[in-house]
C-alpha cells in the first residue's frame, strides 16, 4: 500500500482495483441496454450513446427524458448538465495525466466518476500509479459497458435487474473504499462529512448529477476561508 | 430526432470532458489552487459515495443499499481488501432485498 512496494506488487494491485470497478459499473450497461430499447431507441442507438456519450448518468438521462415522451432539447440539457461534472474531473486531472494531442483526445472520451476516482486514490503514491489507474480503469469500463449495453439491449428484460444483485449498493462502496487511504488528520475528515452532507442535502433541490459538483464547492469555501482568518 | 439528439448530446458531454483536460496546467498551479485541489478528490469520493447511497434520482431513499454500505465500511474497519469491500456491499444489499 505504501509508495515503498516494489512497482509490480503495486501495479498487480491497481489492476484488480480497476477491474473490480469495471466489472461493478460494467454490469449496469446492462440495466441501461435494456432501458434503452424499452425507452423506444433502436439497438443501434442505444448501442451508440454508450460509445459516444460513455457517461452512465447522462445516458440514463437522455433514454428517460426521450422515453418518457420529452424533447430531443431537453432531453440533451439534462444529459450535458449530468456531464458538467466531467469537466471539474478533467480540470483535476489535467497535471496529474499530462496528456497531449491525441492521447487527450482519447483521454478525454474515459473521463468519468471511476476513472477519475482510481487515479485519485493512486495520486498520492506517484504519477506512474495514478495514471496507470486512470486508464485501466477507463478502459475497463468501457469495454464493459459497452458489451454490456449491447447484451442488454439485444436481451432486454430477460436478464434481470441489476439490483437483485445488490450491485447498485457496490458503487458507493467502491467510493468509500478509495476514499478510506485519503482520511487521515482533521481537515480531511471535516472535508469529508461536509462533502458528503452537502451532496445528500442538495440531492431533492437540484437535477441528478450536480450534488457532487456542489460538494466541490466545500473544499474552495474552506480554503477561502481560512485564508482570510489567517489575513485578519 | 433521436439521432441528432444523441450526436449533438454526446459532441457536447466529450466537450466538456475535454475542456476539462485541456485547462492549462500553469492555472492550477497557484498555492491557493493548490490547496483547494488537495482536498477536492476527499470532498468528491465522499458526495459519490453518499449520494449513491440515498438517492434515487433526485429523491432520498433509504433501502437496502444503506444496510450494504454500512456492511462496507465495517469490511474497511477490519482493513479488507477493496475487491472484498465491494463483494461485501453487494452480497448484503442483495441478501436484504431477498429476504424482505
Amino acid at each position: 500500500m505504501s509508495s515503498a512496494a516494489p512497482w509490480a506488487a503495486q501495479r498487480a494491485q491497481i489492476m484488480r482495483t480497476s477491474l473490480g470497478v469495471g466489472v461493478a459499473t460494467g454490469a449496469y450497461g446492462l440495466s441501461y441496454g435494456a432501458l434503452g430499447t424499452a425507452a423506444g431507441l433502436s439497438v443501434v442507438q442505444t448501442c451508440a450513446l454508450s460509445v459516444l456519450m460513455f457517461s452512465g448518468g447522462s445516458q440514463f438521462a437522455l433514454i428517460g427524458v426521450l422515453g418518457g415522451g420529452g424533447s430531443a432539447v431537453s432531453g440533451s440539457a439534462s444529459a450535458m448538465l449530468l456531464g458538467a461534472r466531467n469537466a471539474l474531473y478533467g480540470a483535476r486531472l489535467a497535471p496529474v495525466l499530462g496528456v497531449r494531442g491525441v492521447r487527450r483526445a482519447v483521454g478525454a472520451q474515459l473521463v468519468v466518476d471511476e476513472s477519475t476516482a482510481v487515479a485519485l486514490r493512486y495520486e498520492p503514491e506517484g504519477v506512474p500509479a495514478a495514471r496507470l489507474g486512470f486508464w485501466a480503469t477507463g478502459l475497463a469500463i468501457f469495454v464493459l459497458w459497452n458489451l454490456s449495453t449491447l447484451i442488454g439491449a439485444v436481451l432486454g428484460n430477460a436478464i434481470g435487474d441489476p439490483r437483485d444483485y445488490g450491485l447498485d449498493a457496490a458503487a458507493p462502496a467502491a467510493f468509500l473504499a478509495l476514499l478510506a487511504p485519503r482520511l487521515h488528520g482533521r481537515s480531511a475528515w471535516l472535508t469529508a462529512v461536509a462533502g458528503a452532507a452537502v451532496a445528500v442535502a442538495a440531492v431533492p433541490l437540484v437535477p441528478a448529477g450536480v450534488p457532487v459538483l456542489v460538494a466541490a464547492l466545500v473544499p474552495v469555501v474552506a480554503v477561502l476561508a481560512s485564508r482570510s482568518k489567517a489575513a485578519s | 430526432m433521436t439521432w441528432a439528439a444523441i450526436v449533438v448530446s454526446s459532441l457536447g458531454c466529450y466537450l466538456l470532458k475535454l475542456s476539462g483536460l485541456s485547462v492549462p496546467v500553469r492555472w492550477l498551479e497557484a498555492p491557493l489552487v493548490q490547496r483547494i485541489s488537495a482536498l477536492l478528490p476527499i470532498a468528491l469520493l465522499a458526495a459519490l459515495a453518499a449520494v449513491q447511497t440515498v438517492a434515487t434520482g433526485t429523491h432520498l431513499v433509504l433501502d437496502a443499499r444503506v444496510v450494504g454500505v454500512g456492511a462496507a465500511i465495517v469490511a474497511l474497519l477490519l482493513r479488507a481488501p477493496f475487491l472484498v469491500v465491494v463483494g461485501v456491499a453487494a452480497v448484503v444489499t442483495a441478501g436484504v432485498r431477498a429476504f424482505s
